[in-house]
């Protein structure tokens, strides 16, 4: 199969599957309890404020007619306003996502320095401590919940050490090195947790490759040994490694909720708690619509990363 | 001189067990300790709680760990400990319900949609997938926002956003069994569906879905914390490991073992879970064994 006709295929499956998303989002206003108007309306008390925004969404009518105008909205970049600050909801949308990426980015970065190597060393090392050692410390980045080690080390480098701003952004147009030590814990934190997962992944797949005959081949033909592992073996395990590197971004990209709203980092997850407890609503399924396309694309991502790196996907599928 | 036996020694050893299997690993019992641990301290938590977990005392406010207070107090002089040991009781029901719930509905669900096929699969699948494309945590919160804050909410919103997972597992265990000899030995019998999903398909079916009970009661406590920790979980005074650590990031300077003990209960029964998890995999999955 060639690679246009894989994307084509692939897309086929993600355009029912974005719908039924932003179904399952409409459908989040239906949970509201009593009239919507009113709980759309916040603080608001005003009845005139409330037809109002009865009539601007459109809560008169039947709920697949007002489904429709939403989706027709959403779909020319309307999410709607922000009941708070009365701001487009995209705006504020655009204004948080380079925020998130950079946040993604550092902590993907993480990810990888620790989880490869780490993931390398307990396949090659089986059964040895150094090995028990990494795979005690990628268990223990899955299992930590991440708002409390996000606690922690404020605890440890903002109050005791002072090396490092409790919380708080600063942009890197403003200033780069204040930009990096504000993002530097935020991402330590999310790095761990995405690292252990790339760990065991890695792991995994290195132990495989490592059996392979290929390998076997490598070293009967006395290959030296560090060239059989990272050559002929890592470059073989790093191709599922890809595909999960790109889910996990996109995991990332929805917003690191807790730890966004631990250090105070002006990204989507804060805005989605935000949104939540000014009951802004609009901003809710702004977010989450948003973040769950951006996760969708990046799996389909993924799967073409995978499907261009691994000749053999291309002869079954 | 021979000897007849009177009775037969029986040659074949039996294969112990999967739980006595599982009860061999060094790290899989010990995390079964830890788990049956708190699940004791869970139950037991009003003998064992030294204090009223609700109980104020501003004679005693943010109090250092001492020997009356084994563990400090928090902000108003609630007992740290006690607190403690009343939240395992919100995080164990958060962890359970939710996922009791999410594999109650996927196994009907699931042996429908894989059984029938045909465009209820089609239908059930396409849900499944979207409900996938939203992280876990950001349905649970979205969920949790529009119902309104509280405990039983937190959990029916975990409860359905750990339900996609349950479901493809079990749709696709049904389709991998369908396909067996046995299962077409009992449709050639003449037996009902009903009969043929009860008998040859549902047995096959838990295995899988224990393991990912297993990894998912972790997640769901962790998500309970979470919810909790942002205010859309168990509601103030009544105590959870999620609103300490809410309560302890403002006294992070002047308390810190406020922080310090909710967050290692969690990280203790996730990490024990999650061990189990694994040693449930290998215990029960042929294909790790």
């Amino acid at each position: 199969m060639t690679l246009p006709r894989y994307v084509a295929r692939r897309l086929g499956v993600l355009v029912p599957t974005l719908f039924f998303v932003s179904l399952l989002i409409f459908s989040l206003q239906q949970l509201l309890p009593g009239d919507a108007a009113v709980a759309l309306a916040g603080e608001e008390h005003d009845p005139v404020a409330v037809a109002a925004i009865r009539q601007k969404y459109h809560l008169d009518r039947p709920v697949p007619i007002q489904y429709a105008i939403w989706m027709g909205r959403v779909l020319r970049g309307d999410f709607g306003e922000s009941m708070r600050n009365k701001i487009p909801v995209s705006q504020l949308l655009a204004a948080k996502l380079p925020v998130t990426v950079e946040l993604a980015v550092c902590s993907m970065a993480i990810a990888l320095l620790i989880g490869i190597p780490a993931g390398i060393i307990a396949a090659v090392k089986q059964g040895r401590p150094v090995a028990v050692a990494a795979n005690v410390l990628a268990l223990s980045g899955l299992s930590v919940p991440h708002f409390w080690l996000g606690i922690m080390l404020i605890l440890l480098f903002a109050v005791h050490l002072g090396w490092l701003p409790a919380s708080g952004y600063v942009s890197p147009w403003e200033d780069l090195r204040r930009n990096l030590a504000t993002i530097a814990l935020p991402s330590f934190v999310l790095g761990t947790g995405v690292g252990g997962i790339m760990m065991r992944h890695t792991r995994g797949a290195m132990v495989e490759t490592l059996g392979a005959d290929y390998v076997r081949t490598a070293r009967a033909k006395s290959v030296r040994e560090r060239m059989v592992v990272l050559k002929h073996a890592l470059r073989n395990a790093l191709i599922p490694v890809v595909t999960l590197g790109a889910i996990e971004f996109g995991r990332l990209l929805s917003g690191a909720v807790l730890t966004e709203q631990i250090f105070a980092i002006p990204g989507f997850g804060k805005m989605l708690v935000d949104g939540v407890f000014n009951r802004d609503y609009a901003v809710v399924q702004g977010v989450v619509l948003v973040s769950a396309g951006l996760y969708v694309l990046l799996n389909l991502a993924g799967d073409v990363l995978a499907f261009l790196v691994n000749p053999r996907l291309r002869g079954s599928a | 001189m021979s000897v007849v036996p009177t009775t037969l020694a029986v040659s074949v050893a039996r294969r112990p067990s999967a739980l006595g299997r599982l009860l061999r690993r060094p790290s899989a019992a010990t995390a079964v300790g830890v788990v049956g641990a708190f699940v004791v301290i869970a139950l037991a938590a009003p003998w064992l709680a030294p204090f009223d977990p609700v109980a104020t005392d501003f004679g005693a406010v943010r109090k250092a760990p001492s020997m009356l207070h084994r563990l400090g107090t928090d902000e108003v002089g609630r007992d740290v400990l006690a607190r403690l040991i009343w939240g395992a009781r919100a995080s164990l029901l958060a962890g359970l319900i939710p996922v009791t719930m999410a594999v109650l509905v996927s196994i009907p669900l699931g042996l429908v949609s894989g059984y029938a096929g045909g465009w209820i699969d089609d239908l059930i699948m396409r849900i499944t997938d979207a409900m996938l494309a939203i992280p876990f945590l950001i349905v649970a919160i979205a969920l949790a926002a529009f119902l309104g804050p509280s405990l039983t909410n937190a959990m029916i919103a975990i409860g359905i956003a750990a339900l996609p997972v349950f479901l493809r597992l079990a749709r696709n265990t049904v389709l991998a069994v369908k396909a067996e000899e046995y299962v077409e030995a009992a449709r050639a019998l003449g037996g009902s569906p009903l009969r043929i999903g009860a008998r040859a398909i549902l047995p096959n079916m838990l295995p899988p879905l224990v393991i990912q009970s297993s990894l998912t009661v972790a997640a769901a406590i962790i998500a309970e914390s979470s919810l909790s920790f942002l205010g859309l979980g168990q509601q103030p005074p009544a105590p959870s490991w999620g609103t300490m650590l809410n309560a302890a990031q403002r006294y992070l300077s002047q308390a810190p073992w406020m922080a310090l003990y909710p967050g290692l209960a969690i990280f203790a029964i996730v990490l024990a879970l999650s061990v189990l998890g694994d040693g449930l995999r290998d215990v029960l999955d042929p294909k790790h064994r």
